[in-house]
């Protein structure tokens, strides 16, 4: 590393040469990293990056395959499963760890209740409760239930048991991703405060502009790997932007095929909305590949399960072919040649403990009917015909789907939507979570069902695959479609102003 | 030569694989049986008398019959505890229908009883049905309430005592519904079989079965795979009504009578054959042939204690529980290894 890393005091966790693997892939290269005493240190990726895994490791839940990690410049091991609270870090997860029908005092001090001759002792818990609040100048009241706070609230509570806990080093994933502006600045006066009194924080975001107004320094993961650590101040959005997805273009996407500008627009989105998403409107192609990108919780999905008919819509229309499709129902949409492949295989995409046929055939069942009976052996032709189109590739057809690997289960779910001959195909993160030579498959898998005709929507975050797949390119942020990009404009920087919130559409 | 090395580890494991798939909780059920008979054998030559065995498996009819409902409510992922109610309340509805005699040809009249006890039977299922899914209350709490309900109804209709069937002619006529047997087989042992092959068929040769086994495995697969989730967990319910039904249907004829008490805790009994069937509680694998299994060990047990003399027929609910806890005790075991 760099040479101010030798002259840096009070370096109070740093993790040297960490590397992790998930089953046989590898998450993380051989990381360092550094966090000084009373710093506010942000952590910043693209999804994928490895952002999460290193927070887990530097948190003591997830332990490294290699490499080290020092506390006060000790080599530890950390305890697992939030233990490493005993130390001084504590992690403040997206989603929180409070129980709704506890009060605030009970919460803070939940799995360590003070106790007076065996006796719960509210009356100084309450106390106690009181006194961190008011350090963070946060005015909820000790009794209040955490079921009846704002998010905001329950974020600052959260807070307050990281700081009852004396926590030294406090991680924040996303902190600000479900707060308004108002409470970010509350917020951020807090963590303000705390570091001027020596707490250090890792600050986990995707928002540019608050990563600068608060850090000291940032570090940039990019693809697993340590890419660069810097004073905040020597770095601006569009530089850390750049940072982020600096990388080169490979040649695992098939070429473009770009539809005729007059043919036929089979799928209208007209002004949808649901509970998180806002006024999105647009407009797909036969034979197009439409990609959306935008953060983890930008409301891509939402959209789309609302598209599919899997999420009601609270406003708007969505016609298929000049037919209207009714809101929140699967069939009308299926009926109409549009099917939505979720990005969750493993529980929303297969029955795990079925075989492959079972799964095939579950949403179209009723090609292998006769009267009512199931039809074996044209279950098991669709099968056969399924495994030699998409190369699924086990040598025990009765395997069970649990027991298939990621690229295998992927390919088996493409099978099984494709399976009801949809001509509309909204794909989400086709590629999650599998191997590079199955992606590529999957990839020319897409492009050749547009060129059959069919239209197909892929939703990603991994921006090449976005970038190397579609022609045109819708990017949402905060429930908000906020850009549609064409031709040369989709590359990696312009799709992460959109997606940061540093540029917008005119017309939205 | 990558390709080569690949196949040939993919070969490895799918050698082992093959006796492993072999899925020992399928047969560990009928294993179980086997084993209860060698038992039974040593401790009573008498219990392994064709007769004996006959017995036992006629008294086990209401239960299994029930319990091959309950296997689809349990695989679609929910739980009916009104069963043993739902069987008091449709059969004094039933004797009741018969004594108001509104059709004067007893044949006629039984064929009436016999469809309105069906239609009741399905209504009952419904209510549970619709209560689960539309109503959206946790199974175990709505059928808890409709299992007070229906109890409570029949109490009322019998005003605490029972209702008998009244009319001798209907009786006679009815007898060998229970009593009479079909190329000398018990007539409630051809039913159950009956029951179980259309169960069987419906769970595993038809859509609406593979269905049921997909949102009892995962109801978000189901739903994301454009299944009407709700539709097919209210089927289950009637489903499992129709077969108390044709419980009652053996029923009625054995003693012509009901009362408050008809059936009472039938459900944990239905539960308990279905679990040890091999029907994981949590849903999406059903075994129809294996909740029949289930019933007959349960009787079976019961049966060996009265032949045997060395332990009390006083601690037979005490050996049911037993049996259910070891169940699931080796169920778990078997999952773990495989």
């Amino acid at each position: 590393m760099s040479p101010e890393t030798a002259e840096a005091a009070g370096v109070v966790l740093e993790a040297r040469r960490i590397s992790k693997s998930f089953s046989g892939v590898q998450v993380l290269f051989s990381v360092n990293f550094e966090l000084r005493a009373g710093e506010i240190h942000a952590l910043m990726g693209e999804n994928g990056a490895g952002k999460s895994t290193l927070v887990k490791i530097l948190s003591g839940f997830e332990q490294p395959t290699s490499g080290e990690i020092l506390l006060d410049g000790k080599l530890v091991t950390l305890p697992p499963n939030g233990a490493a609270e005993a130390l001084g870090i504590v992690i403040i997860h997206q989603e929180f760890n409070l129980a709704e029908h506890l009060t605030v005092a009970e919460s803070l001090f939940l799995g360590r209740e003070v106790t007076r001759f065996g006796v719960l002792d509210r009356k100084f818990m309450r106390a106690e409760a009181r006194r961190v609040l008011d350090l963070l100048g946060c005015r909820v009241d000790a009794n209040a239930l955490i079921g009846s706070l704002s998010i905001a609230e329950k974020q600052m509570v959260e807070i307050a048991k990281a700081i009852s806990r004396d926590a030294r080093i406090i991680f924040m994933d996303e902190p600000t991703a479900v707060l308004s502006r108002e409470e970010t600045n509350f917020l951020f006066r807090q963590v303000r405060k705390l570091r001027d009194q020596g707490t250090s924080f890792v600050f986990v975001s995707h928002k540019l502009d608050e990563v600068i107004e608060l850090s000291d320094r940032v570090t940039v993961l990019r693809d697993g790997q340590w890419v660069k650590t810097a004073p905040t101040a020597m770095l601006d959005g569009e530089s850390i932007a750049q940072l982020m997805v600096g990388r080169e273009m490979s040649s695992l996407y098939p070429a473009k095929t770009e539809p005729d500008v007059d043919e036929e627009i089979v799928l209208r989105v007209d002004a949808v909305s649901t509970d998180y998403v806002s006024d999105a409107s647009f407009e797909v192609r036969k034979g197009e590949i439409l990609g959306f990108s935008g953060m983890i919780g930008s409301g891509r999905t939402e959209l789309m399960e609302a598209i599919a008919g899997l999420r009601p819509r609270l406003a708007g229309e969505v016609v298929i072919r000049g037919e209207a499709v009714p809101s929140g129902d699967v069939h009308a949409a299926n009926r109409r040649g549009l099917a939505y492949m979720t990005k969750d295989r493993k529980a929303k995409g297969l029955l795990l403990n079925s075989g492959m046929a079972a799964n095939l055939t579950l949403q179209s069942l009723d090609q292998h009917t006769r009267l009512g009976y199931l039809n074996p052996t044209s279950e098991a032709a669709a099968l056969e015909k399924a495994r030699r189109r998409f190369d699924i590739r086990v040598r025990d057809g009765n395997v069970v789907a649990r027991r298939m690997s990621g690229g295998n289960q992927q390919k088996l779910l493409l099978a099984k939507v494709m399976e009801t001959e949809p001509d509309i195909i909204i794909i989400d993160e086709p590629t999650r979570g599998i191997d590079v030579g199955t992606k590529q498959q999957i990839y020319h898998f897409i492009s050749a069902l547009a060129r059959d005709g069919r239209s197909i929507i892929v939703v990603s975050s991994e921006m090449p695959e976005v970038i190397g797949l579609c022609t045109r390119v819708a990017v949402m942020r905060e429930g908000r479609i906020v850009g549609m990009l064409e031709g040369d404009e989709i590359s990696e920087q312009e799709i992460m102003r959109y997606a940061a919130g540093l540029k917008r559409m005119a017309a939205a | 030569m990558d390709m080569s090395v690949n196949e040939e580890s993919l070969q490895a494991t799918s050698h082992r694989r093959t006796w492993r798939d072999i899925d020992l909780r399928a047969v560990a059920p009928f294993a179980a049986l086997a084993l209860l008979l060698i038992v039974g054998a040593i401790v009573n030559p008498n219990f392994i008398g064709l007769n004996n065995l006959a017995n036992v498996a006629t008294r086990c009819a209401f239960i299994a019959i029930i319990a091959v409902g309950a296997t689809f409510v349990i695989s679609a992922g929910d739980l009916d505890l009104s069963v043993g109610s739902m069987v008091a309340f449709v059969a004094s509805l039933m004797i009741l229908f018969m004594n108001f005699g509104v059709i004067a040809d007893p044949a006629l009249m039984l064929t009436a009883a016999i469809v309105f006890a069906v239609a009741a039977g399905a209504a009952c299922g419904l209510a549970n049905g619709l209560i689960t899914t539309v109503g959206r209350i946790e199974p175990f709490i709505a059928t808890l309430g409709t299992m007070g309900i229906y109890r409570g109804l029949t109490t009322w209709l019998s005003q605490g005592g029972a209702i008998t069937l009244r009319e001798p002619a209907i009786q006679e006529l009815y007898r060998p519904a229970y009593f009479g047997s079909i190329l000398g087989v018990p007539v409630p042992i051809a039913i159950i079989l009956a029951v179980t092959a259309v169960a069987a068929f419906i769970l595993y040769r038809t859509r609406y079965g593979r269905h049921v086994v997909a949102v009892g495995s995962n109801s978000d697969v189901a739903r994301y795979s454009g299944i009407a989730v709700n539709r097919v967990r209210t089927i289950a319910f009637v489903i499992q009504g129709l077969c108390v039904a044709i419980a009652v249907l053996l029923y009625v004829p054995r003693l012509g009578s009901t009362s408050a008490t008809t059936g009472i805790l039938w459900e944990l009994q239905a539960i308990t054959a279905v679990v040890v069937g091999g029907t994981a509680l949590k849903g999406g694998a059903g075994r129809v042939w294996g909740t029949i299994c289930g019933a007959f060990i349960l009787e079976l047990v019961g049966n060996i204690m009265l032949l045997s003399n060395f332990i009390s027929e006083y601690l037979i609910g005490a050996m049911q529980g037993a049996i259910i806890i070891i169940a699931m005790l080796v169920q778990r075991s078997l999952v773990r290894k495989s």
